[in-house]
């Protein structure tokens, strides 16, 4: 395993060296030492290899990740995993607000909580929560799956897309257009195997689903209230 | 008072100055669809603007350059202050942005068609980078936007400057908006949306609030892209002395000020009329900004919402800007509101010049659209030629008159070149009201 310590070497340093690896690299392995909450750790990697930080992070650790499988061993700041494109980020404490923000791909599992506005606009990304999120967490949600084996905050799913919403616990309230809907068979299955890849011990019957009520596609006046 | 006894003098109808018959139509618009105005463009509304200012040629004082035969030099670089690969462009004029989806491919294609023969550069929107326009643009700025359509760190690699996108001049505050009657397959798969329904982007960027945020996402951009392009922070003008100062602590290369003038593809009228500040008030406050922090001309300022002419470009520099961008002009260069459409323009109940239903996808002139038909009416080599014989004829008329106040240099205008010739743009301006030595608000005066 290849070691970068943040407390003698440069975030440059750091980000390039790891936007580098090229799929037939031989270092696929690499843990980075002393996060300290440093931003922008392991941005923009583009490659399958493997990423400790041991640690916490600042904002932004793993935006726009391709491939790569990224693991922090602490808890991530604000916009974790922003804009990934694929790959996998799990977390195994908290995450602060926006994680996964704009996400297009890829899985991103956190073990704690997640705060406010977790997954806004995700626009494909899987995104597993073990604990609670918070308030407006998808709002303008495109498409994609976030699951939530704890609570909903406030105004889950608001402006609602195409994004599925799975919570297994209490939602505080519903955003605008954002509605329950039937757990069908296919849902299920889906979200067994989101629970199974995110290596999650929890019963997809147990969850609910939720999502867009579709009302706000088209402007309709008597839909005003809802904007 | 009217009366019917004809055998006394009438009273005149008199039309109310308040209560217009554009107003009227409006009220009744309104009250008979339950939705306000939506259209394209910027404000419509008579605001204080560069025809407001004239230059002092040069005299006795100073002496001017010899026109074709004394250099005037005109190009610009931008993002020198902490990017490796700062964008070099021959001209001080560049092409604002605009995103496929609001424009038709061709259009796009005619835009860097045109832009890469002038030597300036064109910028994506609210929708992703295609192919076509990063094929047919030399140097393309890449938008970043609050909804992030299309957005992904391959298309952020290949761009030649990245752009933020806080706000602009059409609705500062505001976030953006596409109809589903403009919603191909294609952009549709570009925006990861349903084919056809009404696109809404956020006003707000969705991971980050305030400079403080601003600047850590800038710092994530340059990790991502290796610190080799500039990043701009554009904002719309409303408060532009404290939003430039803002984004340039933040870290920002570039800061582009759009003023109300600026066009929209579709927003709410009320918006586009009501909220902002005419890009003539925008300018030297966001100088100011930049010389109160030492960083006039290091970081550089590109002022949009309006420019049409040399003059307007010879003006905005002068008054410390270091580029301009042209969206509106760009498209009427191109063909918009063209008046061999005006039959077309009639059946859509409107007129050559007043054409501004962008939204709604039926641009005869196949520019503001995605319908396969109209779209195919321009052509994008020829369009992009007049793109380009216009930015030059732009180029030519800013040197024709920095050289007649002695320069040698666009940037070497200064506010010392111009006067105003009403009390609002000396206020705005900063520059004696012609004839004066004053202006409202010029220090130790009083006033």
């Amino acid at each position: 395993m290849q070691s970068f310590d943040l407390a003698s070497q440069s975030l440059r340093d750091l980000n390039a060296t790891l936007q580098a690896s090229s799929a037939q690299t031989n270092a696929t392995q690499w843990e980075i030492l002393n996060p300290r909450g440093a931003h922008a750790i392991a941005v923009g990697l583009d490659a399958p290899i493997e990423v400790t930080v041991r640690g916490s992070t600042g904002y932004y650790c793993a935006g726009m990740n391709k491939q790569a499988h990224v693991h922090i061993t602490g808890s991530a700041g604000p916009g974790v995993a922003e804009n990934m494109m694929s790959g996998t980020v799990i977390i195994d404490g908290d995450a602060s607000q926006y994680a996964g923000a704009t996400g297009r791909g890829g899985l991103l599992v956190i073990r704690g909580n997640a705060s406010s506005r977790c997954g806004i606009s995700m626009k494909g990304i899987d995104i597993v929560v073990e604990g609670n999120i918070g308030h407006m967490s998808a709002f303008m949600g495109q498409a994609g799956n976030l699951v939530v084996c704890g609570d909903a905050g406030d105004a889950l799913g608001d402006s609602l897309y195409e994004a599925r919403l799975f919570v297994r616990g209490s939602v505080k309230s519903l955003g605008a257009d954002c509605i329950e809907k039937e757990m069908r068979p296919e849902h299920l299955e889906i979200l067994r195997d989101l629970l199974a890849r995110a290596g999650v011990d929890a019963r997809p019957e147990e969850f609910r689903r939720y999502g867009s009520a579709r009302k706000l596609y088209n402007f309709d006046i008597d839909n005003a209230a809802e904007y | 008072m009217t009366t019917h006894d004809k055998r006394i003098p009438q009273t005149a109808p008199i039309q109310s100055a308040t209560f217009t018959n554009p107003i009227n139509a409006e009220i009744r618009r309104a009250a008979a669809t339950g939705i306000y105005d939506i259209r394209g463009g910027g404000a419509k509304r008579k605001v204080p603007h560069f025809d407001d200012l004239l230059f002092l040629g040069a005299s006795i004082s100073r002496y001017p350059l010899e026109g074709y035969r004394e250099k005037c030099d005109t190009r610009v670089t931008l993002g020198t202050r902490f990017a490796k690969n700062p964008i070099e462009l021959d001209i001080p004029v560049t092409i604002a942005g605009m995103s496929f989806g609001a424009l038709s491919a061709q259009a796009k294609e005619a835009l860097g068609r045109g832009a890469s023969a002038a030597g300036t550069s064109t910028t994506t929107g609210d929708g992703g980078m295609t192919d076509e326009e990063r094929g047919h643009s030399t140097k393309l700025v890449y938008q970043y936007l609050p909804s992030r359509y299309g957005m992904n760190p391959d298309d952020l690699r290949r761009a030649d400057a990245i752009e933020i996108v806080v706000g602009q001049g059409a609705k500062p505050g505001g976030g953006g908006m596409l109809l589903g009657q403009k919603i191909s397959d294609r952009v549709a798969e570009m925006r990861t949306l349903p084919k056809g329904i009404d696109q809404r982007s956020a006003c707000r960027h969705p991971d980050w609030t305030g400079p403080d945020d601003l600047e850590i996402k800038i710092l994530e951009l340059r990790e991502i892209t290796g610190w080799q392009v500039p990043i701009y922070v554009k904002v719309g003008g409303t408060r532009p002395y404290y939003d430039t100062a803002l984004a340039v602590k933040a870290g920002a290369d570039v800061v582009v000020l759009d003023g109300m003038q600026g066009g929209t593809a579709a927003t709410q009228d009320v918006f586009i009329e009501h909220v902002g500040l005419p890009t003539l008030a925008c300018i030297r406050p966001a100088v100011r900004a930049l010389q109160d922090m030492g960083m006039h001309r290091e970081v550089q300022l590109v002022v949009s919402g309006g420019i049409r002419s040399g003059a307007d470009v010879a003006k905005a520099l002068a008054l410390g800007a270091d580029a301009v961008a042209i969206g509106t002009a760009a498209l009427i260069a191109l063909g918009d509101n063209d008046p061999k459409w005006e039959s077309e323009y009639q059946k859509l109940g409107t007129t050559t010049g007043a054409y501004d239903d962008w939204h709604e996808g039926r641009d005869p002139a196949g520019i503001t659209t995605q319908d396969p038909e109209l779209a195919a009416r321009l052509d994008p080599v020829e369009a992009g030629r007049r793109l380009r014989n216009y930015l030059k004829v732009m180029t030519l008329e800013a040197q024709t008159i920095a050289r007649a106040c002695g320069h040698n240099h666009l940037h070497n205008l200064e506010p010392e070149d111009l006067c105003a010739l009403t009390m609002e743009a000396a206020a705005m301006a900063q520059v004696p009201l012609a004839g004066t030595d004053w202006y409202p608000g010029k220090p130790g005066t009083g006033y």
